[in-house]
C-alpha cells in the first residue's frame, strides 16, 4: 500500500515545536502536514495518558492546530529521503511518500541512558520511559520507584508518579548541591520557571531528594528488586519495583544528519530564521538546543512562520528566544555529567543492549567505527540510539554518519524505494 | 464506549484499560517482551519507540515496538522468545 501526499510545509515531529510550527504555517494559508510516529500528537512531554488527562497548554495547541487546517499524520515514521523534497515514511499498515516544498524538522530529544550493572533487567527503565508507560496504562499505584540520573525531568516524573500513587523512596540527582544552588539562584531571570518550581515543590513534598547521588547497580532475578545507590558518598541498597533512570536529554539528530544538516557541538546549526544549512529545511526545538517546552514553542512558531514565508512576523519572537536559549545553557551547565559515572560498568556490563556487547569488549577500541565493525556495537535495531550516546560519554567516541533507513524498515518499503528509483521522473511526480 | 480492551499475550487473555499500549499488556501479563541475543529477558526501556527493547509480534507483524501501538479488541500479541 502506498499513498502520496504533497505539502507546502511538511513538519516532522508532533511535539510542542512541531505542533507550533505546523499551526503557524497553516494559519498563513499554506498546505501543511505534520507527521509523528506515535499514535497521537503531543510528543513526549505532552503525551496524553490513557486516562485522557492532558496538560492545558497541550490542549490549547491541539485545538489551535486543529483549527489551522494542518493535516496530522500519526503512526508514521520517516525512514529515508529517496530524493530531494520527498520523504518515505512507514506506518503499521504500509508506507507513504511525503512530498514537500519546505521541511521543518522537530524531531525532539530522547533520554540519555548510561550503563550500570543490572540496567538491562526488566523494570529498569528511563525516567521519561516509565512515565510514558504509565501514561500508556501501566498501573503504578503502590509500586516503589527509585528515580535516578540527572536533570529537571527526574522531578517532573517524580511528581507525575506520585500523583498516580507510586511510592518514591528516593530521587538521586548526580549534580552537586553547589550547582543546584547556583541553578536555583539564577532562576529569578525566568519568573515562569519559579512559578513552575513552586508548584513542583508542593507536588514533591516529602519525597527524599539527594544530590551528589547516583545508581551503582540494579539487582534482581527475573526483574529488578533493588537499587544500589551512592548517596553523597555512602552506599545503600533500596528495595524497589522499578528503577527509573535517565541522564538529561539528547537531541534526535538522525534525520537532520541524513538530510545533510550541519551539526555543531551536538546540535543542529540554525540561523535566526531556524533555517538549517540545507536549503528549504528548518529545524526547531530540542535538536537545536535542549531548552524545554517554552523554547521549543518559540522556535516552532518562528520556523513555521518562516517556512510559510512570513519572516518579518517571525522577528517578533527573537528576543524571547534569546532569553529561553540562555535557560538551555543553564540546564547544560547544571546537569553536566560527573566523571565518576564513567566507572559504573563492570567488564561484563552490557553497553550495547541490541547486540549484547559488554564493556570489556569495547574498551579495547579507539573509535565508534572500530567498535561497530569488530563487536557489532550499535549495529542492532536501535541503530546506536541508546549505546551511541553512552559510548560518547564513556569513551569520548564520536558517532559517524547516518545511513538510510534511519529506522529499521520493512522489506516492502525498501523494495518500493528501489522500484521508484528505477521509474522515470514523470511517473513519480504529481502527488496527492 | 468500552472502558476496557481484551487482548491476548502468548495466547493468554489480558484485559487492559482503553488507550493502553501493547507494551503495558505484555507487562500486565507478567511477560518479558523479548529474549536478547545472549538470552537475557528484556522489557521496555525508553517508552518512546527508540530502544526497540519492547519489540513483539502484533497480529503477525514481527518486531513491532509495543510501546508505540495501542491495544485493540482481540489483538494478538506474542513475545519474542
Amino acid at each position: 500500500m502506498q499513498e502520496q501526499r504533497h505539502f507546502d510545509v511538511l513538519v516532522i515531529g508532533g511535539g510542542p515545536a512541531g505542533m507550533a510550527a505546523a499551526a503557524c504555517a497553516a494559519e498563513c494559508g499554506v498546505q501543511v502536514g505534520i507527521v509523528d510516529d506515535n499514535p497521537n500528537l503531543g510528543g513526549q512531554i505532552w503525551r496524553s495518558g490513557s486516562d485522557g488527562q492532558a496538560n492545558t497548554d497541550a490542549s490549547k495547541w491541539v485545538q489551535r492546530l486543529r483549527m489551522s487546517g494542518a493535516t496530522a499524520l500519526c503512526g508514521l515514521r520517516v525512514v529515508h529521503q529517496p530524493e530531494e523534497n520527498i520523504l518515505l515514511a512507514e506506518g503499521f499498515n504500509g508506507f507513504r511518500e511525503l512530498r514537500y516544498e519546505k521541511l521543518v524538522l522537530a524531531t525532539g530529544a530522547r533520554e540519555r541512558f548510561l550503563p550500570f550493572p543490572g540496567w538491562t533487567l526488566p523494570n529498569v527503565m528511563g525516567a521519561g520511559g516509565l512515565q510514558a508507560m504509565v501514561k500508556g496504562g501501566l498501573p503504578i499505584r503502590g509500586k516503589r520507584v527509585v528515580i535516578a540520573g540527572t536533570g529537571p525531568l527526574l522531578l517532573a516524573v517524580a511528581a507525575y508518579l506520585r500523583q498516580h500513587e507510586a511510592e518514591i523512596p528516593l530521587i538521586c540527582e548526580q549534580a552537586s548541591w553547589g550547582s543546584l544552588a547556583s541553578f536555583a539562584s539564577t532562576l529569578v531571570r525566568w519568573p515562569e520557571k519559579i512559578v513552575q518550581g513552586i508548584q513542583l515543590k508542593r507536588d514533591l513534598a516529602g519525597i527524599p531528594f539527594a544530590a551528589n547521588s547516583w545508581v551503582l547497580a540494579a539487582g534482581g532475578d527475573a526483574t529488578v528488586e533493588s537499587a544500589v545507590i551512592s548517596r553523597a558518598g555512602k552506599v545503600e541498597t533500596i528495595p524497589c519495583d522499578y528503577v527509573a533512570c535517565g541522564f538529561h536529554l539528547i537531541p534526535n539528530l538522525e534525520l537532520p544528519l541524513l538530510l545533510g544538516c550541519a551539526v555543531r557541538h551536538g546540535f543542529v546549526q540554525v540561523d535566526d530564521f531556524q533555517k538549517t544549512t540545507v536549503p528549504s529545511v528548518y529545524c526547531a526545538g530540542e535538536p537545536t538546543s535542549v531548552g524545554g517546552v517554552e523554547l521549543a514553542l518559540i522556535e516552532g512558531q518562528i520556523a513555521g512562520l518562516c517556512a510559510a514565508g512570513r519572516t518579518t512576523e517571525a522577528g517578533a519572537w527573537f528576543a524571547k528566544r534569546r532569553k529561553a536559549r540562555q535557560f538551555a545553557e543553564l540546564l547544560d551547565r547544571t546537569f553536566r555529567l560527573r566523571a565518576e559515572l564513567r566507572s559504573l560498568s563492570l567488564p561484563e556490563t552490557l553497553i550495547c543492549r541490541c547486540e549484547d556487547v559488554p564493556y570489556s569488549r569495547l574498551r579495547r577500541h579507539t573509535s565508534w567505527r572500530s567498535a561497530k565493525l569488530h563487536t557489532r556495537c550499535g549495529m542492532g535495531p536501535c541503530q546506536g540510539r541508546v549505546c551511541g550516546p553512552a559510548t560518547q560519554f564513556l569513551f569520548q567516541w564520536n558517532p559517524d554518519s547516518v545511513r538510510p533507513p534511519v529506522f529499521p524498515a520493512r522489506v516492502e518499503t525498501l523494495a518500493a524505494l528501489s522500484r521508484q528509483l528505477e521509474m522515470q521522473p514523470s511517473e513519480v511526480t504529481g502527488g496527492h | 464506549m468500552f472502558n476496557e480492551v481484551t487482548v491476548t499475550v502468548n495466547g493468554a487473555t489480558v484485559v487492559v484499560p482503553f488507550g493502553s499500549t501493547a507494551a503495558v499488556a505484555v507487562v500486565l501479563a507478567g511477560q518479558a517482551c523479548r529474549k536478547s541475543v545472549s538470552g537475557e529477558l528484556r522489557g521496555p526501556l525508553c517508552g518512546m519507540g527508540i530502544c526497540f527493547e519492547c519489540r513483539v509480534s502484533i497480529d503477525g507483524n514481527l518486531h513491532a515496538r509495543s510501546c508505540q501501538v495501542l491495544c485493540r479488541q482481540g489483538m494478538e500479541i506474542d513475545t519474542e522468545k
